[in-house]
């Protein structure tokens, strides 16, 4: 294994197809239907309750189109740190799967949670630090490819 | 030198050293399971009375070690040495807990086998005449193994149905060298694990990754001393869950030393009931160490066990070993247990 | 009332539908979670550059907006907002202007969380 180049000979690599087959074989399956069911009723409310902020923001609270979508996603924000600070927002996302953690909410969910988890280590290389810990890539390869398209987008605007 | 050794790789303890008494404390979750008769305590705070999962997990062994030693009526500075260990970086749990006992101390990591390594290894150093009385210690907790292998405790994640669920709790066993303490039962054979990788990379199947590693040291053990699972009232896995559970029943079954399902039990299958939505099963160092400190050694003092193999099972990867994409390397250690007649 | 409904329906079909495809790559693939969300910014910033999801959003409302796509979406209108205006700076600047709002509230509630409540243990 520490030669790089060494590929298992082909009975070893026999063994460990049969053993993968019968691994494949022995483990239990997640439901497949129940849990996209699941998933599009969670992602369905979730985004709902966000068109819902948005309608109050245009009807309501004079807000144009583009501060309304601003305003329901720090709405979404604010009740899943809630949530998730009271201890229901995982219950939430062990029914809901990707359907509570594709909307923003699951992006929250992913700072607060570490957030808190490492408050005990300090309120700087703690909570501070690992804020990040599990959001932080999306950050990081969200800005980097927009970063990509708007140099792209200077060159030769379409 | 007269080698205490029968074939290839088993370890023979001509002394027969004795496990005069043990103490299984465990959490919330695991006190509602159906071994909750068998526990000496059960805790409901998950912090134990302390400000972090961490420092819990340390009293939990702490509080297991020193039950132990009083069952045994033995003082801690009679305590040769404590071994121990737990899932933690830097075992924490353990150091944090014999910084306490005062005693001399040998941390060990072997995963979830952490219970029957440090059994083994006492059990060694005992019959050999290097202690006298030595405490082995193991214990996991639901919350501090959740944070450092996988997610914070509030982060919303689904489980699938192959992952085990870590038993918060610890168990503790006191051997000993000396002929005048009445013995719970007395360790015979050693058969210490070979790492076997069959190439699984699933952290949520650790089952798979362990079962191969099992039945390799199970069958060596068989061949070693001539004996066929007949010879044992009970084989104990520690914490393969269903999954690793039926593995090791199908790769013995291939080997030709087939396994009678009547005779086989997982603690890992025996700590939770299925109503109690773990999924797989339970895992962790405190899923083998409860279930062998409080159930089993109760069995033997009920008289209903005469000789078993405890072995239990260890998932060697780190967080570190999976993000750089490795397989998972596993590991069991057996030990034989008999009464003391 | 009827658009209102309407505009409620839409954001619950279409956002649903995107989850779906998550939890789908989630019990059928061997993606974590972590490595779905990164793919799904890093889709919605291109299918936002090439124009395909500024109309999804012009039709679903928040079923568009909501996903992590809908954040990624929001880092290419500010960027190409920003170019417009200040010219290759702008690639820079554009992208955490538009979805400033969204990470400092994530950062805020998650620190003002983190100081107000303690982890709970599993059931």
């Amino acid at each position: 294994m520490f030669d790089k180049k060494a590929k298992p000979g082909p009975a070893r690599q026999r063994q460990l197809d049969r053993y993968a087959q019968l691994v494949d074989k022995l483990s239990p399956k997640s439901a497949l239907g129940q849990g996209l069911v699941r998933a599009f009723i969670t992602g369905g409310s979730v985004c709902t309750l966000g068109q819902v902020f948005i309608e109050l923001g245009q009807r309501y609270l004079d807000m144009t189109v583009t501060t309304s979508v601003t305003f329901a996603s720090m709405m979404i924000v604010f009740i899943t740190a809630l949530l998730t600070g009271v201890g229901v927002f995982d219950l939430i996302a062990k029914y809901g799967g990707a359907g509570a953690f594709v909307p923003i909410s699951g992006f929250a969910n992913a700072m607060v949670s570490p957030a808190m988890e490492f408050r005990r280590e300090g309120l700087v290389l703690g909570l501070g630090a690992k804020l990040f810990t599990i959001a932080g890539p999306v950050l990081v390869w969200g800005i980097s490819i927009s970063v990509v398209v708007g140099v792209i987008y200077a060159i030769m605007p379409w | 030198m007269q080698l205490n050794r029968i074939g290839q790789h088993t370890i023979l303890l001509p002394n027969r050293p004795r496990i005069v008494s043990s103490a299984a404390i465990a959490g919330k979750k695991e006190g509602a399971g159906p071994l909750r008769d068998d526990y000496d305590q059960i805790i409901d705070d998950d912090l134990f009375g302390e400000e972090t999962w961490e420092k819990a997990e340390s009293r939990f062994q702490y509080a297991a070690a020193d039950l132990a030693i009083r069952k045994s009526g033995l003082t801690h500075e009679q305590i040769d040495a404590a071994l121990g260990g737990d899932l933690l970086d830097q075992i924490m749990a353990a150091s944090l807990a014999v910084r306490e006992l005062h005693t001399p101390f040998i941390g060990l990591y072997g995963a979830c086998s952490t219970m029957a390594e440090s059994l083994c290894l006492a059990s060694m150093l005992t019959d050999g005449g290097y202690l006298r009385h030595a405490v082995c210690t193991a214990s996991s907790h639901f919350c501090t193994a959740e944070r450092q292998y996988r997610f914070p405790l509030e982060y919303g994640c689904q489980r699938p149905p192959t992952a085990q669920w870590t038993v918060t709790g610890a168990g503790s066993a006191v051997v000993s060298s000396d002929e005048r303490l009445p013995a719970i039962c007395r360790s015979t054979h050693v058969t210490l694990g070979r790492i076997v990788d069959m190439a699984i990379k699933d952290a949520n199947n650790m089952g798979a990754a362990m079962a191969p590693a099992a039945a390799d040291t199970l069958s060596r053990h068989l061949s070693d001393t001539g004996r066929t699972a007949a010879d044992y009232d009970l084989i104990i896995t520690g914490d393969l869950g269903r999954v690793g559970h039926d593995l090791l029943l199908t790769l013995m079954q291939e080997r030709g030393m087939p396994l009678d399902q009547t005779r086989y039990i997982d603690c890992g299958l025996e700590v939770f009931s299925p109503s109690q939505d773990t999924h797989a099963g339970g895992s962790g160092c405190g899923c083998s160490a409860v279930t062998l400190c409080g159930h089993i050694f109760h069995r033997f003092q009920k008289g209903e066990l005469r000789r078993v193999l405890f072995m239990a099972t260890g998932a060697l990867l780190s967080p570190t070993s999976s993000q750089q994409g490795d397989t998972i390397p596993g590991i069991a250690h057996a030990i034989a247990l008999e009464a003391d007649s | 009332m009827t658009t209102l409904l309407l505009n409620l329906f839409k954001a619950f079909a279409v956002g649903g539908a995107i989850c779906v495809i998550g939890e789908f790559l989630v019990l059928k693939t061997k993606l974590t979670p972590a490595r779905i969300l990164v793919g799904y910014i890093v889709l919605g910033v291109i299918l936002s550059a090439v124009g395909i999801y500024g109309p999804l959003v012009d039709f679903a409302g928040a079923g568009a907006t909501i996903p992590l796509t809908g954040f990624g979406h929001a880092l290419t209108t500010g960027v190409k907002k920003a170019v417009q205006e200040i010219g290759i700076l702008g690639a820079f600047t554009g992208g955490l202007t538009s979805t400033a709002a969204g990470i400092a509230a994530a950062v805020f509630f998650g620190t003002l969380t983190a100081l107000l409540f303690k982890p709970h243990p599993k059931e």
